[in-house]
């Protein structure tokens, strides 16, 4: 039900609506919501409505992360801890 | 898709997996739970339940406003449709839940079949599939001779939509336009799950901490969840609802744990904050209330757990419109929807799951949205609740 996707403005027009791009497909949605968001943002839209507007650095920041943790799992499997001697 | 398929990498969901598996410590167990449904969807469909240790139990929250609608709003809905004669707009996730027998001499019986809002448009109720809640408001407009009522539901992350529809149709001054309001709340229900006087009757089970909502903390923000974590000494870790926005979240999850620390942590932070979206929050605060107390299918009443519209929107109030009352109806009683939707049991303990309750025909709330424990487990787990033989061939 709360089913949302991030979806790229590509132009506001008059009414608080937004013509947004998702993976090529294009729809108007409102960005009522979100008066601050500008062409080219990401906006994370919900029933017709964008409720939010996606931080890209911190998406690059979260995969990064992953990155991060499953590395140093992969170097866990790697070279498993020894016992001292 | 950008923003999407980056967050459902295999390799790295096994990397995160490795790491969870080696950080659980060996003398404890450990069960959290996801409120959503999406989440619930997420960890069923991407198959992450596979990935976790077995050490580690999710159990599946109420986060689904489709599966906590109870019989009785439903039948106020379809009441308005084949009663009143009103167009009836609605999302497409609340077409199929069971309310209750139709009227007639096949009721008076006990026989009658459970109708649904799907089933009432077969008998002529002019049901229409929205899918925003300006769709609703633009066949209001269209058919200024009928009654249009828009049956919302959802949680805070489809409520500031409703209240902008309400706003707008006040400003067009549209006299034949109403909604019938069941936006509900979700900390209350968080809450209401580890305090509720069910929980002494169906018992609970030991929760250790909760992954949070994804969509509705965008527009709530993680604080409103502070409160919760330090007065019930529980972990909550928003997630988004891709697999590892969830894998990381429990990762995190299991590190607050071990550290004995109960704190909201924040996983979701490409588009969650702390104060969350304030133009959304302004938009319901103008036209929504709270209710005293409001009946979640499976939890039962939970006080001030949903939204009431305004008195200054009253005209645009459909239960004060057509002066509705709720009846609470009972649901069928083998379901075992109320002990699966706390976690006390899970689908397979119930009579009904698979054999008279499928996906196709939903006998209980939480087997209509695909989002809910039983249509999630239906789907894409039943597969595990079977051995696997090998048996040679006979030729």
């Amino acid at each position: 039900m709360c089913l949302a996707l991030p979806a790229r403005v590509v132009a506001v027009k008059d009414g608080a609506l937004a013509t947004v791009d998702l993976g090529g497909v294009r729809k108007e949605v409102s960005v009522a919501l979100v008066p601050e968001a500008v062409v080219g943002d990401y906006v994370i839209v919900h029933v017709g409505h964008a409720i939010g507007i996606l931080d890209a650095d911190e998406a690059q920041r979260t995969l990064a992360l992953f990155a991060e943790i499953a590395a140093v799992a992969d170097a866990a499997v790697a070279d498993p801890p020894r016992m001292p001697a | 898709m950008k923003y999407v398929d980056e967050f459902r990498d295999g390799e790295l969901a096994r990397g995160i997996a490795a790491r969870i598996a080696a950080e659980l410590r060996p003398d404890r167990r450990y069960s959290f739970m996801e409120f959503c449904g999406g989440h619930t969807h997420a960890i069923s469909r991407y198959g992450v339940a596979d990935l976790l240790p077995p050490a580690l139990r999710m159990i599946h929250g109420p986060g689904c406003p489709v599966c906590v609608l109870p019989i009785g709003r439903i039948d106020q809905a379809i009441g308005l449709a084949l009663d009143r004669g009103a167009i009836v707009c609605t999302y497409g996730d609340t077409l199929r839940v069971p309310a209750s027998p139709a009227a007639g001499p096949q009721a008076s019986r006990g026989q009658g079949e459970s109708l649904s809002l799907m089933k009432a448009k077969a008998r002529g109720a002019d049901i229409r599939m929205v899918y925003s809640a300006a769709d609703a408001l633009a066949i209001a407009r269209a058919h200024p001779q009928r009654e249009v009522v828009f049956f919302a539901i959802g949680f805070e992350t489809t409520t500031p939509p409703t209240a902008l529809v309400i706003e707008q149709a006040a400003r067009e001054g549209l006299a034949n336009f109403s909604v019938l309001c069941c936006h509900v709340l979700t900390p209350s229900a968080i809450t209401h799950i580890l305090e509720s006087a069910e929980v002494r009757e169906l018992g609970t089970v030991p929760i250790d901490g909760f992954i949070g909502p994804a969509h509705v903390s965008i527009v709530i923000g993680s604080a409103p969840y502070e409160h919760f974590a330090e007065e019930y000494r529980k972990p909550v870790v928003i997630a988004g609802f891709e697999p590892l926005d969830v894998m990381q979240a429990i990762l995190m999850l299991v590190r607050q744990v071990n550290a004995g620390r109960c704190e909201v942590e924040n996983q979701f932070t490409r588009a969650v904050t702390r104060a969350g979206n304030l133009a959304a929050q302004a938009a319901v605060a103008r036209v929504f209330e709270l209710r005293e107390r409001f009946e979640w299918r499976g939890l039962g009443e939970v006080p001030y757990s949903a939204l009431r519209i305004r008195a200054e929107y009253a005209r645009l109030d459909a239960e004060r419109r057509f002066g509705l009352d709720y009846r609470l109806v009972p649901d069928h009683k083998q379901c075992e929807c109320g002990a699966i939707l706390r976690g006390v049991k899970r689908p397979t303990d119930c009579k009904l799951f698979a054999t008279v309750c499928t996906p196709e025909h939903p006998m209980g709330s939480c087997m209509v949205s695909s989002e809910g424990a039983c249509a999630a487990h239906y789907s894409y787990g039943r597969w595990r609740d079977f051995p696997v033989r090998v048996e040679a061939s006979a030729a």
